[in-house]
């Protein structure tokens, strides 16, 4: 290890870092633009300078010079400031003024340099350089006369997102980022651009002019618009949600979020259920909860419990669900479910975690994805993906759909039959994954959604154990969830009792007239037609499919408007804080059930959260470890059955449009109709 | 002799004659106060009074949605919303300033990048009401508007001390 000297401090620092990696571990804060860490280095801001000795008599650029030992590092001399002076003046000759018009003041990297190394006037009176906007589609919004050329878009898209649809043209003062063909970014990790960039040419334009970022509030959550659990910041401005930003993460999302999960927020303004709805005469009219409680109760009277069924949806907190679970014991009811997509999955929990971790990705080497389109199910796992490829020496291939990975993947087939065949060892592949020290299989929910689903299941076990995929070091069993509750209801046993239904048994039975009252926790994604005369009692926070189908309709809180806890495709256990509070008169998800309960005379031993949250332990014991990932326990899961010869397809047909929130959002809408060609052609 | 002096003086009544003289000499000077509602004193062009949304000559208004206003203002007087107008400008659809709360310490002025929030020369605008003195856009673009040659002469009486 190279020893440095910081300003006078010895300072011993990892090999093959970069000076300014070195100071930053010195805690010597060094300016910087183009440089970012998550992307390639540029070198072309110029604004890190510092001096280095042994070295020439001039500044050097901190960000692109290795660390070699005995260097001394000089961060903080006259050279150095009158340098970065210099390199500021340059920066500024051909930004615009226009700070208070612009949406990044506030938390502009080129304004807070500016203080430190700006000059309070210019001297240059010439004219300014004027750069056309560009079009980036409806997310991002451009200023390029606002543009200092750090490259970090262009390198985000080129590296990260894996669209080489962003460059520059012309050089020197002539330079421009553009796209070379006019049309909005083809990647589901757009506004990471804004982010991203560290001045203001690209701002986010759902949010423009909306707000300042002195007047939000940050309320640290977790998104649950797909199954990975980005850890995200909520920025409010009174009740409403403006923005939703990453957290840094490096065990799930590290920086990025997807769009859906940064744009989808406007669809929480829109569509919302804030008061208690009854069916009188056909038609949903406005209802107080008692009444609402009191059709509830009229229906459960003398109700057999085995008549009773309840799904819960696809973003519901763990609270919430494990109170509908509580409730539907209580009440004597076996049929609970809450895979409304009808995945085959409820072995143990190696069986439908995702067993590496989104970390054991970066230490895979070969990789096999199973009836899934990580890009459209999970775009910044997909973004993890690219990142293992990127880095080398990994093979990856595909049995499922055949769609743009943004990496290379070698498509081995579409459907159980390749599996079969691979499972067997009579495909090439095999050999690789074999040879592999940490062969990873990605099973998505295109493989398990099927009637066949347990036996993709059992074969791909039975693939991953031939492999030596599940052993003490390593577990390469990996299922790649779309929905954000369904570990937590798994690991809450939210599946059939004894002699219980699933949604597909809960959905025929109320045709046959054999289940009477359906309660949906939020759970939409259902076809609601097959709820036949049912009576319905939806509990959800959107006028949905769900809503406009029930008989009863409970406002709940979305994910922004409650504290709730979220298990991630991993089995990680996060929590999301309160932003605001639900609109009207809509409650917190388990208090509603909890009110019922006591209504119905079968009250649920829990009056706060904190008892909700140690009951949850006490189900579960890995709600115990917060953002920790408890390892899944392996055994004989799957079934082995016939296969069918239907391909595999990934369930999200249409990525802006998959849950309530984003349905309603009118951002989502947008981004929809500007990739539609895109869409179809996938 | 001190008390012979003191009784001489109560007699003579020199307190009250001097007394007098002072009053009828300031009965020839020129008056110091003002008749109020008919008259009224001077202003610096620095007074802080109500405050007004200014335009541009060509009738464009100046305000531009900055928010630095609202974000010095140490009473919290000043409430702003904004969006994206029609033509894409950084615009405001909401101004605020609550005149009870306001304290005229002119910082919002002080903050404006486009001189379009300003305290104008006007010092009478009480009211009978609470209500009145909560003013949205529309008024303080109306004070903008009747007030503003005033306040353009004052800006530029005060422009060479900023």
């Amino acid at each position: 290890m190279p020893k440095v000297t910081i300003d006078g401090v010895e300072i011993e620092v990892p090999a093959g870092i970069t000076v300014l990696q070195a100071c930053e571990l010195a805690g010597v804060e060094i300016p910087r633009f183009c440089y970012h860490e998550r992307l390639s280095i540029a070198g072309n801001c110029r604004m890190c300078l510092v001096e280095v000795k042994p070295g020439p008599p001039k500044p050097q650029a901190s960000c692109a010079l290795p660390v070699a030992d005995k260097q001394e590092i000089f961060t903080q001399t006259p050279t150095v400031k009158k340098a970065r002076n210099g390199v500021m003046e340059f920066l500024l000759i051909n930004h615009p003024l226009d700070c208070p018009i612009c949406d990044q003041g506030g938390e502009c990297d080129l304004q807070d340099q500016a203080m430190g190394y700006g000059f309070d006037r210019s001297r240059f009176h010439e004219n300014k350089r004027s750069v056309p906007d560009k079009e980036l589609g409806p997310l991002v919004k451009t200023s390029m006369n606002r543009c200092i050329h750090c490259t970090r878009c262009i390198r985000f898209a080129t590296e990260v997102a894996g669209v080489e649809e962003l460059g520059a043209t012309g050089r020197g003062e002539s330079m421009e980022v553009t796209t070379y063909v006019e049309h909005a970014l083809s990647t589901e990790l757009s506004g990471n651009l804004v982010d991203l960039c560290p001045v203001g040419a690209l701002t986010s334009k759902p949010y423009a002019f909306e707000a300042r970022s002195w007047e939000l509030s940050k309320t640290e959550s977790v998104d649950v618009m797909d199954g990975l659990g980005s850890n995200i910041r909520i920025d409010t401005r009174g009740a409403q949600v403006m923005r939703v930003l990453p957290r840094l993460n490096d065990d799930v999302n590290e920086e990025w979020i997807s769009d859906k999960t940064r744009h989808a927020l406007d669809g929480l303004r829109h569509q919302r259920l804030d008061r208690p709805y009854v069916r009188r005469g056909g038609k949903l009219v406005e209802a107080t909860w008692d009444q609402a409680f009191a059709a509830i109760e009229a229906k459960l009277k003398g109700l057999d419990g085995t008549k009773v069924a309840a799904i819960a949806g696809d973003q519901c907190d763990a609270e919430s669900m494990l109170a509908l679970k509580d409730l539907m014991t209580a009440l004597g009811s076996p049929n609970i479910d809450c895979r409304q997509d009808g995945a085959k999955l409820d072995g143990p929990r190696g069986s439908y975690i995702f067993n590496p971790g989104v970390r054991g990705i970066d230490s895979a080497d070969a990789i096999l994805l199973i009836g899934t389109n990580p890009r459209w199910e999970s775009p910044v796992l997909n973004a993890r993906l690219r990142k293992r490829y990127l880095s080398g020496h990994c093979a990856i291939a595909s049995v499922g759909p055949a769609v743009d990975h943004t990496y290379p993947v070698e498509r081995l087939g579409a459907g159980p039959a390749t599996l079969r065949d691979l499972a067997d060892g009579k495909l090439g592949f095999f050999e690789k994954l074999k040879a592999a020290k940490h062969p990873l299989i990605v099973v998505g929910m295109g493989a398990l959604v099927r009637e066949d689903g347990a036996a993709v299941l059992a074969l791909a076990r039975d693939l991953a154990e031939k492999l030596n995929a599940v052993r003490a070091d390593w577990n390469g069993f990996a299922v790649l969830h779309t929905t954000a509750a369904r570990v937590a209801g798994l690991d809450l046993g939210l599946v059939p009792g004894e002699g219980g239904r699933d949604v597909e048994g809960i959905l025929a039975g109320c045709e046959k007239r054999e289940i009477e009252l359906v309660y949906l926790l939020a759970a939409d994604e259902i076809d609601t037609k097959r709820l036949g005369k049912a009576f319905v009692v939806y509990q959800g926070h959107h006028g949905d499919a769900g809503a406009h189908r029930a008989d009863v309709v409970l406002p709940g809180a979305a994910y922004t408007e409650k504290p709730g806890t979220y298990v991630n495709t991993e089995g990680r256990v996060q929590l999301g804080q309160r932003a605001g509070y639900p609109p009207g008169d809509a409650r917190e998800d388990w208090a509603i059930l909890r009110a019922l309960s006591e209504r119905l005379g079968k009250t649920l031993p829990y009056d706060s959260l904190d008892q909700v949250r140690a009951r949850l332990v006490a189900v579960n014991k890995s709600f115990a470890a917060l953002d920790q990932q408890a390892a899944g326990t392996w055994g004989i899961f799957g079934k082995t059955g016939a296969l069918t010869d239907a391909p595999f397809a990934s369930p999200i047909a249409n990525f802006y449009m998959t849950c309530p929130i984003s349905r309603a959002s009118k951002t989502m809408a947008e981004c929809m109709a500007s990739r539609a060609h895109l869409m179809a052609a996938e | 002799m001190a008390s012979l002096d003191r009784t001489a003086r109560a007699f003579l009544l020199t307190e009250l004659v001097s007394g007098f003289a002072l009053t009828l000499k300031y009965m020839f000077k020129p008056k110091v106060t003002v008749n109020y509602p008919h008259e009224k004193g001077p202003l610096s062009p620095r007074f802080r009074g109500e405050h007004a949304l200014r335009r541009y000559p060509n009738g464009e208004e100046r305000c531009i949605a900055c928010k630095l206003c609202e974000a010095i203002c140490p009473a919290q007087a000043i409430t702003i919303e904004a969006e994206p107008r029609d033509d894409g400008s950084r615009r405001t659809t909401r101004y605020d300033i609550d005149m009870t709360k306001c304290i005229y310490c002119g910082f919002c002025q002080e903050a404006c990048p486009v001189d379009a929030i300003v305290e104008g020369p006007n010092f009478e605008f009480s009211t009978e009401t609470r209500e009145e003195l909560m003013y949205n856009k529309d008024k303080l673009l109306a004070n903008g508007d009747r007030w503003e040659s005033l306040i353009a002469a004052n800006l530029h009486a005060d422009a060479a001390y900023r």
